[in-house]
């Protein structure tokens, strides 16, 4: 076992761990921030997408050992209390999911391209999240939603609020 | 699926790893950002006794400019790598083929030293590392040596790095010329059916000279060394077209479920044209 200690959303987290456990087992298991996912489990999917040190990653491909001493974001830190991250006003204004289960990855891989990028084309967002699979195949929306965070975020941080 | 099993040692240092995969014996394995070797372990293709990580090794991240080349650590990121300035102004081709690797949460932890070590014949970094000719620093337990790029990829998954030595850095030679790196795949962030790397010398509207590299057209990435004899004195498209039509020459493209060998070797003669008429203007 391995002693690790992490930074979840603001908050330290410490904790014994198996060198073999991956990140987004520990994070629901361990400390139950279960809106992080696990979705394929081959690392395709990008439904367990998180922010590692501010930068997204694939929480299955990613030991728990390997985050220690670093800074992890989940969806549920995205959130300024009861203020929504402007990703998640436009994933609801522009109706970017429909069953849900890739939303917490979509969202997070959309916060790192507009970090990146504040105003991605089109194309450049496709790109941009080409690691996140919807397999209720709503791409478009979610394209649209990302491109009117864009916009609310260029705007100013008032206008993303809920 | 869960991985078996295993120890796990973060290490600072070359002498602390070297000295890690020493005591971890045969099944010792080297961990950097993982891309590659986690997904085998979930499927419990791998099992290894410990893992060595080498991805907080100072020396090992990071590009640094040496003169007549650049040195690139063998941890730095695929993204540290596609968007660093030196890379991009003296070895674009790197950048061009970094940035088509998987996507970007796996080019945020995948590292192109760890790419290039593990070989994987699809992989898209190889090829370009040929073409640029590359060489390799590795260390051991007898001290560290230099590779040559045409040393350096064996077979398939297998590099002149051994079970007891780490890939430290990989050094390319200031290159101006224009390149471009051309992959042909079915899906987002799918492998490479075939890919080509091309950097080509244009001077006065000719072709001086080319050097390509392919993907996933034999057992290791491979130069396509007639291609590039063919293309000296090349100034037309219809040049170009001619002597990308021995891009399968003494390659030895295998059949699998996206395709079959001579449809392999059909697009490494449509990409080569396509990859140097990119990179050269032509």
């Amino acid at each position: 076992m391995a002693h690790i200690t992490v930074i979840v959303d603001g908050t330290s987290y410490q904790g014994e761990v198996e060198p073999r456990k991956l990140l987004v087992h520990w994070l629901r298991e361990d400390i139950g921030r279960v809106g992080t996912v696990v979705g394929c489990d081959t690392s395709n999917c990008g439904a367990c997408t998180v922010l590692l040190n501010g930068r997204s990653v694939k929480s299955c491909s990613v030991l728990a050992v390997q985050a220690a001493g670093c800074e992890v974001t989940t969806i549920q830190g995205l959130a300024d209390g009861n203020e929504w991250h402007p990703v998640q006003t436009a994933f609801k204004e522009c109706h970017g999911l429909q069953c849900g289960y890739c939303t917490p990855g979509m969202v997070l891989a959309a916060v790192d391209l507009l970090s990146e990028n504040p105003t991605p084309s089109e194309s450049e967002i496709r790109e941009g999240l080409e690691g996140n699979l919807c397999r209720c195949t709503g791409y478009h929306n979610i394209v649209k939603s990302v491109a009117y965070a864009a916009e609310l975020m260029s705007a100013g941080p008032t206008k993303g609020a809920k | 699926m869960i991985p078996v099993e295993f120890d796990y040692v973060k290490v600072t240092s070359i002498d602390q790893a070297l000295a890690a995969l020493k005591s971890g014996g045969e099944d010792a394995k080297v961990i950097s950002g993982g891309q590659s070797l986690l997904p085998v372990l979930r499927l419990r293709m791998a099992a290894p006794s410990v893992l060595v990580d080498c991805g907080s090794i100072d020396e090992m991240i990071g590009v640094r400019d040496e003169g007549d080349s650049i040195t690139i650590g063998a941890a730095t990121t695929h993204h540290g790598v596609m968007s660093n300035a030196l890379v991009q102004k003296h070895a674009l081709l790197l950048a061009q083929a970094t940035a088509t690797v998987a996507d970007p949460a796996i080019r945020h932890r995948g590292t192109t030293g760890g790419a290039l070590a593990h070989a994987d014949p699809a992989g898209d970094v190889p090829a370009a590392a040929l073409a640029l000719n590359t060489s390799f620093v590795i260390a051991g337990p007898g001290g560290r040596r230099t590779v040559a790029a045409k040393d350096f990829f064996l077979d398939y998954f297998t590099t002149a790095v051994g079970p007891d030595e780490i890939l430290v850095s990989f050094s390319v030679p200031k290159c101006d010329w224009g390149s471009h790196y051309s992959k042909f795949s079915r899906t987002a962030q799918a492998w490479a059916i075939v890919g080509v790397a091309a950097v080509v010398n244009v001077q006065g509207g000719v072709i001086k000279e080319a050097r390509i590299g392919l993907t996933n057209m034999a057992p290791t990435a491979v130069r396509a060394s007639t291609v590039e004899a063919a293309l000296v004195g090349a100034s037309s498209p219809a040049d170009i077209t001619a002597a990308a039509m021995h891009a399968a020459d003494g390659t030895r493209a295998t059949s699998d479920l996206h395709a079959q060998a001579d449809y392999r070797e059909h697009l490494a003669r449509v990409i080569t044209a396509r990859a140097v008429r990119a990179a050269s203007g032509i």
